[in-house]
């Protein structure tokens, strides 16, 4: 695991008037949020809504047009590898490079990570994620849940402080993806790390999330837990929810966000 | 600049060759064709000139230099190419790696890959049609110092290019070489360019490599401070290309181009 050695900031990730703009078009429009230590935050909304690009914003791989960005302390734009080595994550539209085997994807993967004691660290993950039989495969040719398998076991190598998950469970069978939410819950809950969780599927937000962000626009419409949420709304349900604010707020359906 | 980071670039190219070998076989392959033909044309040049010409050392030399700067090139962009073709930029963008690292792990690859391609090149053109590469003297060193320069420089400004626009561009990168050759006097002296051409192959450090070899051939002494001016010359555009990599990668980051890179535009 790599040294997590010089924290300085009570929130994992600590966000501040986050702005992406594309010409004219905001995709991102002053958005802040926190993840405290310990914490799951849902970040939900209909499609097109900035969640995406909110994600990319946090990895490094999309600077914002204005904004902060503090990754356990460490300021993103001038701390850029620091803040990245205590952070990690899983997509589902960034599958592992599929001509390498999962064992070697981990082993590569580990190692821009920095984690310290390589080896034993991947057999537990390995372990942790079911993937015994498929480790000597080319993750190319797992099933996708299996790949979204191996993704989370790559997020999880260097025992992240921040943990990004954007649908994580969206090609994964109800049971298994059961056994997962419960994984990264007890994972926030014993390593204190934050996780910022996307989903389309509600009934998992309210099960894992303590906390709910409701995007639409570029921007943050709602936010508390799901139950405060709920009742606070009047809806039955967070899925009702969210199809409700969905509807009052549709999303403009462009490609960016 | 973490060794270990620059390591895992590097391992994750050994895991590929190793586990594909036609990977392996065009980084001696192509070069080992371009021995044999030219290998035996040489021959059949020296047999009707006789001996002195010596078109074994002037022309056989000449490709198996200039299929090394080849050689280094290719090495740096396939293994760029690689995350390109596994759409991997988000998974090896979004981690603590640097760009420097990144392309330490590039270029490392690359010497690698070009070491392979210089030995099996050297081992035809030796053992079948009996090139003294050492009759170069002390000046091969400087020989493969510059092109190996220059060809971590083209393969890194090649990787910039393909990066600016996109995995389409690709096309552009291989036939960079073949561009340059005729203005780098591989077979000829710089003199025999009209003046236009002439100021162009000057400003290649390449150039000076082959003109060094054309002079140790006809006997002459190598000529020390052009080669040194040659090395100062790649220095500079390896330095020139690194920035051109991260000015490009910053653009990236900037318009979201490598999160959706496939894409190859953002607008």
């Amino acid at each position: 695991m790599p040294d997590h050695a010089t924290p300085s900031s009570d929130a994992v990730l600590a966000a501040a008037g986050l702005c992406k703009t594309y010409g004219r078009r905001a995709a991102v429009d002053q958005v802040s949020l926190e993840v405290r230590p310990g914490e799951v935050v849902g970040l939900v909304g209909p499609n097109g809504a900035g969640k995406t690009t909110i994600i990319n914003m946090i990895l490094g791989v999309l600077q914002p047009t204005a904004g902060s960005i503090k990754i356990w302390g460490f300021d993103l734009a001038r701390a850029r590898s620091q803040a990245l080595a205590v952070t990690n994550f899983a997509a589902v539209y960034a599958p592992l490079p599929g001509n390498l085997s999962v064992e070697q994807n981990l082993r590569v993967f580990g190692q821009i990570y920095g984690v310290k004691r390589l080896s034993d660290r991947i057999e537990t993950v390995i372990e942790a994620y079911d993937l015994q039989a498929q480790r000597k495969a080319k993750a190319g040719v797992l099933s996708s849940g299996e790949q979204t398998r191996v993704a989370l076991a790559k997020a999880m190598l260097n025992s992240p402080r921040l943990l990004l998950l954007d649908e994580p469970t969206a090609s994964i069978d109800p049971a298994t993806a059961r056994d997962i939410r419960a994984r990264i819950t007890s994972f926030a809950r014993e390593t204190r790390a934050g996780v910022l969780w996307t989903s389309h599927n509600m009934y998992e937000v309210a099960e894992t999330c303590g906390r709910v962000l409701f995007l639409s626009r570029g921007k943050v419409l709602l936010e508390g837990s799901p139950e405060a949420l709920i009742a606070h709304s009047g809806a039955a349900n967070l899925e009702d929810l969210f199809v409700e604010v969905a509807h009052e707020h549709p999303a403009t359906g462009e490609a960016v966000a | 600049m973490r060794a270990s980071r620059v390591g895992a670039v590097v391992l994750r190219q050994i895991y590929l060759l190793r586990g594909s070998p036609v990977r392996l076989l065009p980084m001696v392959a192509w070069v080992a064709i371009d021995m044999v033909l030219w290998g035996f044309l040489a021959r059949y040049l020296d047999q009707l000139t006789g001996p002195r010409a010596n078109f074994t050392a002037t022309l056989l030399g000449a490709v198996l230099l200039w299929d090394f700067l080849g050689r280094v090139m290719q090495g740096v962009t396939t293994a760029f190419f690689e995350d390109v073709w596994s759409r991997n930029f988000l998974n090896i963008f979004a981690t603590p790696l640097r760009v420097s690292e990144y392309l330490a792990g590039l270029v490392t690859t690359g010497v690698g890959t070009s070491l392979l391609g210089l030995a099996s090149m050297l081992l035809l053109a030796t053992g079948v049609f009996g090139l003294d590469f050492l009759a170069y003297g002390a000046a091969l060193v400087p020989f493969l110092l510059v092109l190996f320069v220059t060809g971590i420089a083209l393969g890194i400004f090649g990787t910039s290019i393909v990066l600016r626009f996109g995995p389409a561009s690709e096309w552009l990168i291989w036939p960079i070489p073949s561009l340059l050759s005729p203005f780098a006097g591989v077979f000829y002296p710089l003199s025999t360019l009209p003046r236009w051409m002439q100021a162009i192959g000057e400003a290649l450090p390449p150039s000076y490599v082959f003109e060094g070899m054309r002079a140790i051939v006809a006997g002459g002494p190598a000529p020390w401070d052009k080669l040194a001016m040659a090395s100062g010359l790649a220095a500079v555009y390896l330095a020139l290309a690194c920035l051109a990599f991260a000015t490009v990668w910053r653009r990236a980051i900037r318009t979201g181009l490598i999160a959706r890179y496939s894409a190859e535009s953002v607008s």
